[in-house]
């Protein structure tokens, strides 16, 4: 309720006011009274208004405090009622393609992303990514003071730059669900708010920016990761492995909207890696096994992604297709291949240990085990290597 | 806005490079098409860093070093003022700069 709100009420107020950091601030504020006085007194009949009617007292108390205050309180008097719907649109998406700016660093346009747009308070932001409040606070203000002072425009991008700043807002939102989807480190192994708030706002992205392909897409893979939800958490909290999973707790309806989704985009002619890596989480989700999988497919899918971001990342992932769809050696020689770039994250190894243990050996795979658990902090993937380690000791 | 183009690069791989490699009719070109858009207010191309003469002082007196204020392998090379619009707009300006082996530092300024 107040994510919608505050992103629409922040959007409106840039555009009125012509200050990004004055209204991002305004609509704080009136979020953060909104948190403490809607769960006592319930949420008012229009939520809108309420936010509305906040912001602009503090506004009123900002210029009163500015000496600005007469010329001011007349233009938001004259202009305060909201938006009409035509207008919204252009906000909201000037807002979005302003916080995912490319002269912003990916860390502070996720942090501006979750605070302007979400409308997500500091201690939320700081309790999502175990980051003191402090160092949130000022990644947000730098931000802040970067769009105004290097004169970042408050506007849609033109055409020709479309693709480009959209391929931004894009990355935010996949950072912002992963995030959700399974922390880095932290006490919770997955912390949903975050998912789900990725999902929301791309679902937004996908109706104010209609017939984009890629924006499509990362909403089809995002729907198609939540669709195993249910399924990736054992009941004692522990991670449970695609391989694994008990796959009648998959949502069935949810898989088969997510590829119609999908299916529309790609008849768009499109193709990107936002499509391709929804059609491999689809191959997945189809699939009535894992040893039903239909492993070719997915490797074909993985050429064609390689070819359009040729990462190491990417080129672990088709080997594990590869070690399925041809072979374990085969697998195992190509992961190798990777070990310069990849030997510090934690599924190199946990990837390599994996294909040892299908090879016949154990004691080389129990090595690559360990070297996985010094690297990872999640503790639900702490918990499955300790018991693989276990296991083969 | 008025932006400063901080043209960064190692006066050692400039000044390996040939007259043909560095380009000047492309640079020359470049600041041209600037002028004529009325987008440049100023620039120009620095002598290499070891050319600089830094002064500097300690309480109340003045002190001449000879070389650069920061020994660093890159510097800045040149430099040009534009006003544009806004951000995107400096932006499109600094990639347009052909000698690929510089970074451009883009940089706002202060108006007083």
């Amino acid at each position: 309720m107040v994510r919608d709100e505050a992103g629409r009420l922040t959007a409106a107020l840039v555009r009125l006011l012509g200050d990004f950091a004055l209204a991002e601030d305004l609509v704080q504020d009136a979020v953060v009274a909104a948190l403490r006085s809607w769960p006592e007194r319930g949420v008012p009949e229009d939520p809108a208004g309420w936010l509305l009617a906040t912001a602009r007292r503090r506004a009123i108390d900002h210029w009163r405090r500015q000496r600005r205050y007469e010329e001011k309180l007349a233009q938001l008097v004259r202009e305060a009622p909201p938006p009409e719907r035509a207008d919204e649109v252009d906000d909201r998406l000037r807002l979005i393609f302003t916080c995912c700016h490319p002269a912003l660093g990916r860390e502070a346009q996720l942090a501006l992303t979750l605070r302007a747009v979400i409308g997500l308070t500091t201690p939320q932001i700081a309790h999502a990514f175990l980051a003191t409040e402090t160092a949130i606070a000022q990644r947000i203000v730098r931000a802040k003071r970067k769009i105004v002072a290097a004169g970042i425009a408050y506007r849609v991008p033109a055409a020709e730059q479309l693709d480009e700043r959209l391929g931004e807002v894009l990355a935010v939102i996949y950072l912002m669900f992963n995030e959700g989807y399974l922390a880095t480190a932290g006490p919770s192994p997955d912390r949903r708010d975050l998912a789900d708030d990725a999902e929301w706002l791309a679902r937004l992205v996908v109706r104010l920016l209609p017939a984009q392909p890629e924006a499509e897409g990362l909403l089809a893979l995002l729907r198609l990761h939540r669709a195993r939800w249910a399924a990736r958490f054992g009941p004692d909290g522990r991670l449970v492995l695609l391989r694994d999973q008990d796959r009648s707790l998959w949502d069935r309806e949810a898989i088969a909207a997510a590829s119609e989704l999908l299916l529309g985009a790609m008849r768009r002619g499109r193709p990107g890696p936002y499509q391709l890596q929804a059609a491999i989480a689809a191959c997945h989700a189809e699939a009535r096994s894992w040893e039903a999988t239909d492993w070719r497919q997915v490797l074909l899918l993985y050429d064609a992604l390689l070819r359009l971001t040729p990462t190491a990342v990417v080129r672990l992932n088709r080997a594990i297709a590869l070690g399925h769809g041809v072979g374990p050696d085969e697998a195992l020689a190509e992961v190798e291949r990777l070990e310069p770039e990849l030997r510090h994250y934690h599924l190199f190894h946990a990837t390599r240990a994996e294909l040892l243990r299908r090879l016949g050996r154990p004691v080389e795979a129990r090595a690559a085990d360990g070297r996985a658990l010094a690297l990872t902090r999640n503790p639900a993937e702490r918990r499955l290597l300790e018991e693989r380690l276990a296991a083969s000791g | 806005m008025k932006y400063v183009l901080m043209l960064v690069r190692s006066d050692e791989a400039w000044e390996a490079l040939t007259d043909e490699e560095r380009d000047y009719p492309a640079i020359m070109r470049w600041f041209g098409e600037l002028a004529g858009r009325g987008v440049l207010q100023g620039g120009a191309e620095l002598q290499a860093a070891r050319t600089a003469t830094t002064v500097s002082w300690d309480e109340g007196r003045s002190i001449l070093t000879d070389g650069p204020f920061l020994e660093t392998k890159e510097t800045v090379g040149g430099f040009a003022m534009i006003e544009v619009p806004d951000l995107d707009a400096a932006i499109e300006v600094a990639q347009s700069w052909p000698a690929q082996s510089h970074r451009v530092e883009i940089r706002p300024m202060v108006h007083h």
